[in-house]
Formats: C-alpha cells, sequence, structure tokens
C-alpha cells in the first residue's frame, strides 16, 4: 500500500501538524513515511502545504506532480491541486469560503464543513482534526489506535491532556463527512 | 541499534553532530538550514557532552572559528545555505591550505546572489571544482534522504580525519526540511585531550609537549618550489581519496539501456521516474552519486563502455554534474542534462517523459 497525499490550506489552520499526526501515525504501524511541507514564504503567511507519503515500501520521491488524495481547505489550494488528483482519487475540502466547488466527475468527492463544526463546537482548535478524521472515515489508512499512538509519540508531554479532546474531533469528522458525487 | 525516530532533516544533522562527539559547532543562521542550529541551542548540547554551540556574529567569523577549532585537533563544524557558504569560501580555502579536518554543510537554496529560498543544487561547481581560490578539493558527500543526514555527519568526519581535509554535506532545501524516519546512531563520547594527542598529535596545535617543537598551522608558504611540493602532496591525497573513496549506489542499472545520473533530491524524484518507465517496458536506471568529489568516474565509464545508449544527468540547476558525466562517458555515447531552476523541483512525470523524448527519441 502506497498513500500519496497532498494537504493544502491557509498558514495557521493546522495543515502541516495534520501532517504530521498522520505520518506519526504511518510509523506506528511500522509503515514508511515522509513529510514535505512547503516551507519559506508559506511560514509567513498566506497558503501553506505538505506532501505526506505512507507506504509499505521505501519511499523514492519525497515530491510529487499527483496525488491519490488531496486535503483541501481553501479556494487557492482547490484551484491548484484538483487537476493533480490521479483518476480515480479523492478529494476531500472544507466548502468554508469556496466558491468554485470542484468540477472533476473521474475522482470521488468528499466535504467536511470542519471550520463550522469546530466554530459550533466552540473549539477553533480541532479545525484540523476533525478533518483528519473525515479523511480517516474516507480512507482508514491508519487505525484509529494508531493515531492515539502518534499523538502520545508526536506532542509533549505537557500537552498530552488535550488528547481525548483530540480524538473526539476524530468521531466528529467521521460522523459529518459528506459524499458529493 | 539505535532511536527511531520522525525528524527534519536539518533536526538529524544537529542530533547526529552531538551523538558523534562533535566538539563545536559555530554558525549564523540562513533559510533552509536555520533548524540546525535552533535544534542545537534546544539541546544544550554543552550541559551533556561539553560540546560548544555558538552563533557567530558572521559566516565569515564561523568558518575561522572553525579553523581555529580544527587546528587543535577538535572535531569542529558549521552550516548554512549557498549564499553563506560564498561568505565562508576564503575560509574554506584556508582550511584546505592548512590541511585541517572540519566538517561544512551546506543546505543549497537558489542562487545566484541571495537568489530564493527554495531548493537548489546549484552549488555543485562551487563544492566540487574547491569553493575557493588555489587548487584544491573538498570531499564532497549529497545526501539524498533524512537517514544519510545522520549517517553522513559521522562519515564526513571520519574521512575529514582521515585525510586532513574538509569535509562537506552538500544538501538541499527539500533534504533539509522534509521528515521522515531515521535511526539515529548510538552515542560516541568526545575525543579526550590523551586522544587527540594520541591521534593527531603529529600536526595539532594542541599545546606544545616538551619532546618536539610547536605545531604551526599556516596555509603561508612564499618558497615557490616548497609550495609546488605542497601542491603535488595535496594532488596525491585527492587522487587516493579518487582510488579509495567513491561512494554510489546503483538502482535497477544491471539490465540498463539507459541511464539516469542524479545526486540528493533529483536522485529520489529520478528513482521514481525509473519505476515509471520501467513499467512501459523501458529499461532505465539511476546511478546516484553519493560522493561528488571524489567522483564516480569508473563506474559511468564502465556503464558507456557495456553499452549503456544515454545518460540523462539530473539537476537541480543549469547542468553543472552533466560535465563530471560527459568527461567520464569520453564520448562513448549520448549525455544529455535535465534540470530546474530558481528554486522549482522537477517532478518524476518530467523526468520520465524527458528520458523518452532526449534519449531514446520518442
Amino acid at each position: 500500500m502506497t498513500e500519496e497525499i497532498i494537504i493544502a490550506g491557509f498558514g495557521g489552520q493546522g495543515v502541516l501538524s495534520m501532517g504530521k499526526i498522520l505520518a506519526y501515525s504511518g510509523i506506528m504501524q511500522d509503515q514508511e513515511v515522509s513529510w514535505f511541507p512547503s516551507y519559506g514564504p508559506e511560514m509567513r503567511g498566506g497558503t501553506a502545504n505538505v506532501t505526506v507519503i505512507l507506504s509499505d515500501e521505501r519511499i523514492s520521491s519525497p515530491v510529487l506532480n499527483e496525488y491519490d488524495t488531496a486535503i483541501i481547505l481553501n479556494q487557492q489550494s482547490l484551484d491548484k491541486f484538483e487537476s493533480k488528483i490521479k483518476a480515480g482519487g479523492t478529494l476531500l475540502f472544507d466548502p468554508n469560503g469556496i466558491i468554485k466547488p470542484p468540477t472533476r466527475t473521474d475522482i470521488k468527492v468528499y466535504k467536511i464543513a470542519a471550520t463550522q463544526i469546530a466554530a459550533e463546537q466552540g473549539k477553533p482548535r480541532i479545525f484540523n482534526m476533525i478533518v483528519l478524521g473525515a479523511f480517516l472515515q474516507v480512507k482508514p489508512i491508519v487505525k484509529l489506535e494508531n493515531v492515539q499512538r502518534g499523538l502520545e509519540k508526536s506532542l509533549p508531554e505537557r500537552h498530552h491532556k488535550t488528547i481525548p479532546e483530540n480524538m473526539e474531533a476524530l468521531d466528529l469528522g467521521k460522523d459529518n463527512v459528506i459524499a458529493v458525487n | 541499534m539505535g532511536d527511531l525516530r520522525l525528524m527534519k532533516g536539518n533536526e538529524v544533522i544537529a542530533e547526529a553532530a552531538i551523538r558523534c562527539g562533535c566538539d563545536g559547532y559555530f554558525g549564523y543562521p540562513i533559510t533552509p538550514q536555520s533548524e540546525i542550529m535552533e535544534t542545537l541551542m534546544a539541546r544544550r548540547p554543552w550541559e551533556e557532552t561539553g560540546m560548544v554551540v555558538l552563533q557567530a556574529e558572521s559566516e565569515g567569523a564561523s568558518i575561522n572559528m572553525i579553523y581555529g577549532g580544527a587546528s587543535s585537533g577538535k572535531k569542529v563544524m558549521t552550516s548554512s545555505s549557498s549564499p553563506g557558504i560564498s561568505l565562508m569560501s576564503e575560509g574554506l580555502s584556508y582550511l584546505a591550505g592548512a590541511e585541517l579536518p572540519c566538517l561544512i554543510v551546506n543546505v543549497q537554496r537558489g542562487g545566484p546572489g541571495l537568489g530564493t529560498i527554495q531548493p537548489s543544487q546549484s552549488d555543485y561547481f562551487q563544492a566540487t571544482k574547491g569553493g575557493g581560490h588555489g587548487d584544491f578539493q573538498l570531499i564532497v558527500l549529497a545526501p539524498a534522504s533524512v537517514q544519510e543526514m545522520n549517517d553522513f555527519v559521522d562519515l564526513g568526519f571520519e574521512l575529514a580525519f582521515k585525510y586532513r581535509n574538509p569535509a562537506m554535506i552538500l544538501a538541499d532545501g527539500v533534504i533539509g526540511q522534509t521528515m521522515e524516519k531515521v535511526e539515529l546512531s548510538d552515542y560516541k563520547p568526545r575525543w579526550t585531550e590523551q586522544q587527540i594527542e594520541e591521534m593527531h598529535g603529529s600536526w595539532a596545535a594542541n599545546g606544545k609537549k616538551a619532546n618536539r617543537n610547536q605545531h604551526i598551522v599556516t596555509s603561508l608558504e612564499l618558497v615557490s618550489e616548497r609550495q609546488e611540493k605542497f601542491n603535488q602532496k595535496l594532488q596525491a591525497k585527492y587522487r587516493k581519496m579518487e582510488e579509495e573513496e567513491v561512494r554510489y549506489e546503483m538502482i535497477q542499472c544491471d539490465d540498463a539501456e539507459y541511464v539516469i545520473v542524479a545526486f540528493g533530491l533529483s536522485a529520489r524524484i529520478s528513482q521514481k521516474s525509473v519505476d515509471i518507465l520501467r513499467e512501459k517496458g523501458i529499461k532505465v536506471g539511476l546511478l546516484r552519486p553519493i560522493t561528488l568529489f571524489p567522483f564516480p568516474t569508473k563506474i559511468i565509464s564502465e556503464l558507456a563502455n557495456r553499452g549503456v545508449k544515454g545518460f540523462l544527468s539530473v539537476e537541480m540547476n543549469a547542468g553543472q554534474m552533466v560535465q563530471d558525466v560527459r568527461l567520464a562517458v569520453n564520448g562513448k555515447t549520448k549525455v544529455e542534462y535535465f534540470g530546474r531552476m530558481g528554486g522549482m523541483i522537477t517532478n518524476p512525470g518530467e523526468v520520465a517523459d524527458v528520458v523518452e523524448s532526449k534519449l531514446i527519441g520518442k
């Protein structure tokens, strides 16, 4: 199994950390992983993206031009990456702020209103975990217990108290993801 | 077995330095390698192993602190990115001229000038053809993974001390910023003063002993006859490196009719291009130079003699290593170049297309 994923949105949405949690989860189930962030101007405001690869085999290129899955969190990223999803691949997006929805019919399209749900819960910080939960409902490439173990490994001890909240956010994502086509 | 972690290439350089018994790091921040010093500062190795970590006032100061540390037989290193390495080039020449072992890490970004902060391999010439004035060579290692960022710190020091010559790790912004699984090396203690005396006591300025004259570390020699002798000694050293230290990786080259030559990130990308082309039934292999100096000339020449129909040098620059590939192939067959510049990164599909269009001529 090899899953090649691009996660893209605004800086500050937790794009890079979502990718990191996914990568750690992959390590917890003995997979090869790579996590390559956009760096530079993106860190200083604007769009951010990260390429995450999970594989049972040695990973060749950490940089890709087409993806099995795109997780898209703003319009600019949708414009940039919709065409780069492999035929038969998966697109998951948050409809918040999307004025030109995806048009491709040869991929599976899902949406998760994570911005809205996080706001309703009064917990904007769990936004990215809601999105991750939605992704894992659509493509269960890592087990939830491995996400939990990944969080334990990647978060400093003082933040371990937030793990239950993060795990609940994954469930919110799982329960609210909607197939669009 | 070492420690298994998920880390950035830059962070791993720092961790590997501490674990290999490095005595001192002197540097100045620059994107995309600032995590090296950040990680060192956060790890506070001076409390653990006694390693010194110092932010110098400039790149020029850093490289001259390396000169001082190395003169006393200590394991010292610095790191920077392309424009910063240019600022160090005077120091590199002096280090080579004084035959001082040390490790320099260049996490390349696009140039010339301040250029871009995005990844590049455009310092190949600078790294492999000296990188300063005078006839000298650096030992140049090109990591293609986060694991190799770990492994080459220790290897770089080993080679530097074996040959009393500066060694460089020539990485790029992607290898520095990417996180991968890495098995960290076990801790090695720093050398004691006594060990330094035993191993490097013939040249190091580690305190004059009663039974010998003082050691003078210098690159100055005003008598031309002696300077030429010294030049010949350096050249003999470089020839020995070419005989004994060439390292490379070959992937699917056994039956290959076409060979991609690429180092660092370009090699990782090209490896996927090989898979794409093999699926189409095209017999392509990848030769990845691990040492850029000494360059794997012999094996490339052998592949050309064996009947490889064409070579493609893939680089993130305007075509630099391709010159060394051409010298190795020596006109026996076609050698083409493909690359992107300015911080743009090529991709596996693009490289595969170029193999078909430029080498095979479809």
